[in-house]
């Protein structure tokens, strides 16, 4: 018997403002605990909230983003729980009408192709503050530098229909909010942060399963692993005959496996009301239109772009597309003269290993890559050559890459007199083979050629060395 | 301009009503100090008390409360902040009922304050212990706060002036809140004057406050010579068969002078006013319930130790820090959130609020520019009387809590005495209207001896 899994995800987002949600305060990451706080984040007694206006600019741009519908009018509503990195013991959060709702976000399933998810919401909230449990022995620290960042809560609606999906879900979401400048979506810095409702029904059932909440997933590995391990285990229970309970599920990395929440820590009623300190939030008409205008080149119309525009496999075109970034590199590479395939092959070769190791950094500017591809093109260097000219450029920052090819003597030597001499050199050094050629083994030949690059330190022009050894070889 | 000595004197003279938290050492350092740095400006040199839940960064700011004992804000109220630079003195901080939840001062963790006219009797609440300084002579003004008329009604009770601004006249960054969609900093003072001019020095627009409106500090008129052109309501469900009869008396007295003032008294109804006080007993402990959430031991106050883990650590400091009738209202407020109850409580309520907000409109749409109505229904009662009944000291609030139900502002100003008892009559205007309403205060307070037996 088989069964179908349902998915629904709602993901935390930080909105990239330098200020919090509601104060002043800095939102930067990694600052000593509790030196970014003031009364209002702390929640001392009698400090108010004000709203950050560019934190509204950003969700309102991740809604259109997304294709929601924004809501001009919307009101902040209280989320209350106790916690004791939860300073005022209540979020401010959206509740009975947030900023904006019914949207879309078209991804590439593994399983079934091009799909859609459902934006059920996106709201506005501040993130609460960090307890931190290893610290100091027998108690729990608070930091509360996190408490009041301001976030984006985007909720899909159960229409994912497996682990891989909710990764491809992720990806895809992370890829639009990058474009669309609201987040850096850094699920490590806690930037993105996701829960999973859960269920599973037999094939061919259209009723929902029992859910279970799936929570503290906190990288992009561990999103297809949670999830599969939660859907297992929801098909062995049924299996074996009994009934999922509707719980939260806590996935620990470290053990690799996901059990449930203490029911203690469970707090099921947050008891929402509106938001008395904050009067409704109006999102003036103009704006969203300025907003609407702004909005850049979405990954989806940009992937098409590249396909049609330059003639490159969509394979490659995703790949370069994935990163904002990537794709203005590789479109500036080719608007400084550079033709689209070998520009697409250099910058997701050389270009995206060199940023990996370097922390994202874009070492060779786009105008410098241009130039080294011509020389390529232009047989003034061998493409093993051109290699070692952009790591060459990379580590040293300057230079043009025909002078750095210069320096390295990796210009390619086309004299037919330094060539020859490399060819009697290797024939030479090779007698065995030599013979075995000259016995019909004509498959020999790239070998040859191998050994001439090799003595030629990459300089031979390799078009023209296989002449050569033929009629030297004869055959 | 009162001096140090002289001030420090007449808080030292009214000590025995417990009505000042801060000792009187900690009170006169801090008006040399304050003094030192100059005062000049429309204040200058006047001395005002506070109540104990606004912040300042002198005194401590406990809220009448264990769970705030020895509190000190490490930032100030902006309406403390406008006082001093008005040039006055910050003079202490005053007794008040727990996080102003009461209505007679006696459900304070550091005692009760007595009446300045009667000490067997209650100043009223929860500003009590602003209006009997007032009262007293101690000071001439004092600031306090109002969710439901806790400044009117001690006013009343005490027989000074007492005003509460509209809902968004003064900023409330630094009020310790109660029930933030209510709540609003007030004024008592001895005379009109002296309250209008501290409101005066404290409203304005507050980029701290998202609730404060977007309007310039109001001004204070001139008073008028009479009350011509004046139409004013009076509402006849403020005056219902068991009214006290001394403050009936005192307010036909009234109604008799406006009219003399040549002022037009015209019949009108508020026909939702019934329901004032239960849809406040909703509203208020609801937004109490998640305003005091954060008093959890976890960053500051006391912590009621000896707590195995987090959650007794919660439930120690929240049981023994707060008295019985702010955990009464908490308890209110967080059964009328609750899933499957919130539609039946809070959601009603709100609607109730509409209906009483539009009560006033179309009473001051049609042509009626002020409301007269007693403030109080009795004078003040005897302390402990109303203790072991908490409705009948929520009845005390009934002809106050509508404005803050509403927004608009209102004022109480003393109306004459019965039996040696204050009694207090009070204003009602349109929202953003303080200066009509204190227009007529001016007039009638000029007419009406406040200290008459009627």
């Amino acid at each position: 018997m088989s069964w179908e899994t349902v998915i629904g995800l709602e993901t935390h987002v930080q909105l990239r403002t330098r200020s919090k949600m509601f104060c002043g305060c800095s939102t930067a990451f990694g600052a000593p605990p509790n030196t970014n706080v003031c009364p209002v984040c702390l929640g001392l007694p009698g400090a108010l909230p004000t709203v950050n206006g560019f934190a509204i600019q950003l969700a309102v741009r991740a809604a259109l983003a997304l294709r929601c519908q924004v809501h001009l009018r919307s009101i902040f509503a209280r989320k209350n729980y106790f916690y004791p990195d939860l300073p005022k013991g209540y979020q401010i959060s959206q509740y009975e009408d947030p900023l904006s709702t019914d949207g879309q976000l078209a991804y590439t399933s593994p399983d079934r192709g091009a799909v859609s998810a459902t934006i059920v919401r996106l709201h506005v909230e501040e993130d609460a503050g960090k307890s931190i449990h290893d610290r100091v022995p027998k108690s729990s620290a608070i930091d509360l530098n996190r408490s009041g960042v301001p976030l984006a809560e985007i909720v899909t609606g159960p229409d994912v229909r497996s682990p891989q999906e909710a990764r491809a879900y992720l990806l895809a979401l992370k890829e639009v909010l990058e474009y669309a400048d609201v987040s850096d979506c850094d699920m490590e810095k806690g930037s993105l942060r996701v829960d999973a409702n859960v269920s599973v029904r037999r094939i061919g059932e259209s009723a929902l399963g029992t859910k279970t909440e799936v929570k503290n997933i906190n990288s992009f590995a561990f999103v297809e692993k949670a999830l599969t391990l939660e859907r297992d285990r929801q098909i062995a229970v049924l299996e074996s005959g009994g009934t999922i309970e509707q719980q939260t599920m806590l996935f620990d990395a470290k053990s690799n496996a996901v059990r449930p929440q203490r029911s203690k820590e469970e707090s099921k009623d947050y008891r929402y009301f509106p938001e008395p300190d904050l009067p409704a939030l109006v999102v003036p008409e103009q704006w969203l239109e300025d907003e609407r205008a702004a909005l850049p080149e979405l990954p989806a119309a940009r992937r098409e772009r590249f396909a049609t525009g330059y003639g490159i496999p969509a394979k490659d075109a995703a790949v370069l597309v994935q990163s904002r970034t990537i794709a203005d590199y590789f479109e500036m590479t080719v608007a400084a003269g550079a033709d689209a395939k070998p520009a697409a092959n250099w910058v997701m070769g050389e270009v995206l290993a060199d940023a990996k190791e370097r922390a994202g950094a874009l070492r060779v500017t786009p105008q410098r890559l241009a130039r080294l591809i011509e020389l390529v093109k232009d047989g003034t260097v061998s493409n093993p050559a051109a290699k070692q000219v952009f790591a060459a450029m990379a580590d040293n920052g300057l230079g043009d890459p025909r002078a750095v090819a210069e320096r390295l003597g990796l210009i390619q030597v086309a004299d037919a007199g330094a060539l020859t001499g490399w060819v009697e050199e290797v024939i030479a050094g090779h007698p065995t083979e030599v013979e075995r050629y000259k016995k019909g083994e004509t498959k020999l030949l790239p070998f040859f050629v191998g050994q001439v690059m090799k003595v030629s330190k990459g300089k031979a022009d390799p078009t023209r060395v296989p002449t050569l050894l033929k009629e030297r070889l004869g055959g | 301009m009162t001096s140090i000595a002289e001030t420090a004197s007449r808080l030292a003279g009214a000590a025995s009503l417990n009505a000042l938290l801060t000792p009187l050492p900690e009170v006169a350092a801090s008006l040399t100090s304050q003094a030192e740095r100059g005062t000049t400006g429309p204040l200058a040199g006047m001395p005002v008390v506070v109540k104990d839940n606004i912040c300042t960064l002198e005194y401590t700011t406990s809220c009448g409360s264990r769970i705030l004992e020895g509190y000190r804000s490490p930032f100030e109220a902006t309406a403390i902040t406008r006082l001093k630079a008005a040039g006055a003195w910050i003079a202490g901080k005053t007794n008040c009922d727990e996080f102003a939840m009461g209505s007679s001062t006696e459900h304070s963790a550091f005692g009760r304050t007595m009446h300045p006219l009667d000490p067997a009797r209650v100043p009223g609440g929860s500003s009590g212990g602003s209006a009997a300084l007032v009262a007293a002579g101690a000071v001439p003004a004092a600031l306090g706060s109002e969710t439901g008329g806790s400044v009117r009604q001690p006013a009343s009770f005490c027989g000074v002036v007492g005003i509460k601004p509209t809902y968004g006249r003064v900023s409330r960054y630094g009020l310790v809140a109660f029930g933030s969609s209510l709540d609003q900093i007030g004024v008592c003072g001895r005379t009109v004057s002296d309250a209008a001019r501290v409101l005066a020095a404290i409203s304005g627009r507050d980029p701290m406050d998202a609730t404060c409106e977007d309007r310039d500090p109001f001004q204070i008129p001139a008073p008028p010579e009479n009350l011509q052109g004046f139409v004013i309501g009076i509402p006849r469900e403020y005056f219902p068969p068991d009214l006290d009869p001394g403050v009936r008396r005192a307010c036909e007295r009234v109604i008799k002078t406006l009219k003399d003032l040549g002022a037009a008294v015209r019949d009108v109804s508020l026909p939702h006013t019934a329901y004032a006080i239960p849809t406040y007993y909703i509203i208020a402990p609801a937004e109490a319930s998640s305003n005091l959430a954060r008093y959890d031991g976890v960053r500051y106050g006391p912590r009621f130790n000896g707590a195995p883990d987090v959650r007794a650590l919660y439930q120690s400091t929240r049981g023994k820090g707060f008295g019985p009738e702010v955990r009464r209202r908490i308890l209110v407020g967080t059964y009328v959130l609750s899933a499957g109850y919130y539609d039946a409580y809070y959601r009603r309520a709100q609607r109730m609020r509409a209906l009483i907000a539009q009560d006033f409109r179309n009473v001051f749409d049609r042509g009626v520019d002020l409301l007269f109505t007693p403030s109080t229904p009795t004078p003040a009662f005897k302390a402990g009387e109303k203790l072991d009944d908490p409705v009948s000291m929520y009845l005390a609030d009934i002809f106050t809590v509508t404005a803050n139900l509403a927004g608009i502002p209102g004022l109480t100003l003393p109306i004459g005495r019965v039996d040696g008892l204050p009694i207090g009559g009070q204003l009602l205007a349109p929202q953003f209207l303080e200066d009509e309403m204190l227009e007529a205060a001016f007039t009638l307070e000029r007419a009406v001896p406040g200290s008459d037996e009627v």
